[in-house]
């Protein structure tokens, strides 16, 4: 099973181009902003600190997916989620149970995760991401 | 594309949004579009007190933000209480894409607030919030950190804010946005001061489609590559801008010593490479950029008190800063030159003003113009220590001395004398090229007050004996070009990239169809739009002096003539008359 790994993330300038590649992702629907994406790069309490990225790290048992009422967010083979939209009815549990915030809210109110598609790591200029093989 | 305004008044704590479709279809974005924002709100430019309740603060990005790579910086339009003209400045951070994900083009910011406040945008709300508490603290990163921790937005949000310099209306104060980026020239953080306004932050997830889908990946991939890949940016890719500091230096071009030198002897000690070797400690980049030119010092600091206690200071440094408070101030130490550039940004100062205040201090000072009475420290060319120091009483002007040091090199040399190696122009303190009258007439006739307006150091580099007008001529062909680049608002470092063919690629699949020839024309409007509002706020070609000194000084092309000078601002002054 493949999936978006981290290769190095001191060496993450927080760039956001992880971000933006996400919102793009969709070649039928590419999106300009960040509203569907599911990678956050973030300052460590500030760029004094540096830089680090946060997303879906695929739970074998997803505490996200087992609180969604309407299955809209449904386990995946291999860990992480599928991310069902048109089921969804932006309640908001899923956000709340992931403990390291991997779900973030897009513009219309449902959430953003990340699939583990990959896209991401092809404009990652530094090195941090990588989209591979791992055993689950 | 985004054409909402959003206007905050500070005076009744109000805010509406108007969609300026009409700004935004005729000059693009960014400075184009700033520019008549801040001409509507300025009815009578002349006469409005940069530090007043009626002047008026713009940001304004542009279509490319967050579209394409590099289109990472904001553009910021006031009247500057440095120069009481036009104030231009840019920033990346991440102010621009969270301009543009908060749904705005732009955003005006007037009025006065009459208690210390800082304002949250979120999206369609904006937020005034007790400011009162964090108001005196001068530490532009300490504010950063508690607004940050307070406020939500973590990764998409951009923290403006000012320290010690705003605060006491230091008129080339700069804004600080997430610690290492600045609206440096021109004095925005005496204007933040002024309205009581220690912060801005602006935050949002907003996101809009493309016209055209599949064409817009695509482009974005070309230019995506174009930085990546080629050499374009290489140069600030590897050393960033301090990869200057050698090459200025061979060429007599790197401002020494107050200009009484053009070489620096040590020159290599603070050179980028020197920089990158012992100190660099990371890197980092604004939003949706993939250069990261954004160099990052560790500085290993032992406590005074006790043996093998540390703290690590992270100072991020650039050609500019090198210069101005480097080689400028005789500083050829690392250790040194990093913690005067610390202090300076702990303050939120401009760089270069307060480099080239204090090295007009110096001379002034061994020139018998001013004694300890004033300066209340031994200034030296190289002593580090005491120009910290003198750093901490331009914030503080303890007396009158410090109190016109703060209002810029021209306004204290009026006072004391020693205008003749006052090294302003404009009002404006110099950048650091000191490459020959491509630089000089572009300082002087720049729209931007800064070393990126006409490339006249680049054109210097490249000298081919050009005459007085052709010179003008030649930077005000770039200059207009470049008014396109700060409407866009792309990075001046990928210029290279960003090439007339590249944006009008870029435009289609965003549904905007434009050629070159339109951007050029555009481009000219703007120019001269922006040169209209600087003459309705006094600017005058007879006004512009030029120090002594830059005639004194060698310079790669030997020493500068006045009536070549002369022959180009008169050429100038007809154009500016025709405008
Ligand atoms: S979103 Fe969070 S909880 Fe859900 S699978 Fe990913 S890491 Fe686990
Ligand atoms: S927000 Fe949507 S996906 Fe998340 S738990 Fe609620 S219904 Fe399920
Ligand atoms: S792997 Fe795909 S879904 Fe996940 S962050 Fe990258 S682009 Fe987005
Ligand atoms: S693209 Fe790479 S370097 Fe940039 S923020 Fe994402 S992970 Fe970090």
């Amino acid at each position: 099973m493949k999936r978006l790994v981290i290769k190095d993330l001191e060496k993450c300038v927080g760039c956001g181009l992880c971000m933006y590649a996400c919102s793009r992702r969709n070649a039928r629907d590419p999106e300009i902003g960040v509203s569907k994406s599911g990678i956050l790069a973030v300052s460590l309490s500030g760029f004094e600190r540096g830089a680090t990225i946060i997303f879906c790290r695929a739970c074998s048992e997803p505490p996200c997916a087992q609180v969604c009422p309407t299955g809209a967010m449904t386990p995946r083979k291999g860990g992480g989620v599928f991310f069902k939209e048109d089921l969804c009815i932006a309640c908001g549990n899923c956000m709340e149970a992931c403990t390291i915030g991997a779900i973030f809210r897009q513009e219309n109110g449902k959430p953003a995760v990340c699939v583990h598609c990959g896209y991401c790591a092809n404009y990652c200029p530094h090195g941090v991401l990588a989209y591979e093989e791992v055993k689950s | 594309m985004r054409s909402k305004v959003l206007t905050i008044d500070l005076s009744r704590y109000k805010y509406w949004v108007e969609d300026r479709k009409d700004l935004f279809e005729e000059y693009i974005g960014g400075v184009g579009v700033a520019v008549q924002l801040l001409k509507e709100e300025l009815e009578n430019a002349k006469g409005v007190d940069p530090l007043g309740e009626e002047n008026v603060i713009v940001f304004s990005t542009g279509p490319f933000t967050p579209a394409y790579p590099l289109a990472s910086k904001t553009v910021a339009l006031f009247k500057s209480p440095l120069t009481s003209n036009l104030g231009e400045s840019h920033a990346g951070g991440r102010s621009a894409a969270a301009i543009a994900n908060a749904g705005y083009g732009a955003i005006v910011i007037k009025g006065r607030s009459r208690k210390p406040v800082y304002v949250v945008v979120d999206e369609d709300k904006v937020h005034f919030r007790d400011g009162r508490v964090i108001w005196s603290i001068q530490d532009s990163i300490v504010t950063g950190r508690i607004i940050a921790e307070r406020e939500k937005g973590r990764g998409i949000r951009t923290v403006m804010r000012i320290g010690g310099g705003g605060l006491n209306l230091v008129r080339y104060a700069c804004v600080t946005t997430e610690t290492y980026r600045h609206f440096g020239r021109l004095g925005l953080g005496a204007v933040f001061g002024s309205k009581n306004l220690k912060a801005l932050v602006v935050m949002g997830r907003k996101s809009f489609k493309p016209k055209d889908k599949e064409n817009f990946r695509k482009v974005y991939d070309e230019i995506y590559d174009l930085a990546v890949k080629s050499d374009a940016m290489k140069k600030y890719h590897l050393l960033g801008t301090a990869v200057n500091v050698l090459p200025l230096n061979e060429f007599g071009g790197l401002p020494t010593k107050n200009l009484t030198e053009q070489r620096f002897d040590k020159a290599e000690e603070i050179s980028g490479e020197a920089l990158a070797e012992n100190n660099l400690g990371r890197r980092i980049a604004c939003a949706h950029c993939p250069v990261a030119c954004i160099h990052i010092a560790a500085l290993r600091e032992e406590y005074e008190t006790e043996k093998y206690f540390y703290k690590t200071l992270m100072i991020s440094y650039d050609y500019e800063l090198i210069y101005a408070l480097g080689s400028m101030l005789g500083v050829g130490s690392r250790e040194g030159l990093l913690k005067l550039i610390h202090r300076v940004e702990v303050y939120g100062l401009d760089a270069i003003s307060t480099g080239v205040c204090l090295a007009w201090a110096t001379e002034a000072y061994k020139r018998g113009l001013i004694s300890k009475n004033e300066t209340l420290l031994d200034l030296e060319f190289g002593n580090y220590e005491n120009y910290i120091k003198a750093v901490d009483y331009i914030v503080s002007q303890p007396n009158d001395f410090y109190k016109a040091l703060a209002k810029g090199v021209d306004e204290a040399s009026r006072i004391y004398g020693g205008r003749e190696f006052a090294m302003a122009f404009g009002r404006n303190e110099m950048p650091g090229y000191n490459t020959g009258y491509g630089a000089y007439i572009g300082y002087l006739i720049g729209l931007r007050h800064s070393h990126l307006d006409g490339a006249g150091y680049s054109i210097d580099q490249k000298w081919k004996d050009y005459s007085p007008k052709e010179l003008v001529d030649e930077l005000i062909r770039e200059e207009q070009w470049r008014q396109i680049l700060s409407s866009l608002v792309v990075c001046f470092f990928a210029r290279g990239i960003y090439k007339p063919e590249i944006v009008v690629k870029a435009f289609k699949p965003l549904g905007v169809e434009t050629d070159e020839n339109e951007l050029r024309e555009i481009g000219k409007k703007i120019y001269e739009e922006k040169l209209r509002l600087k003459k309705k706020m006094g600017f005058s070609v007879e006004d512009l002096q030029v120090p002594e000194r830059v005639f004194e000084a060698d310079t790669p092309q030997g020493k500068l003539s006045r009536d070549y000078v002369k022959e180009a601002l008169d050429y100038y002054k007809e154009i500016v008359s025709k405008i």
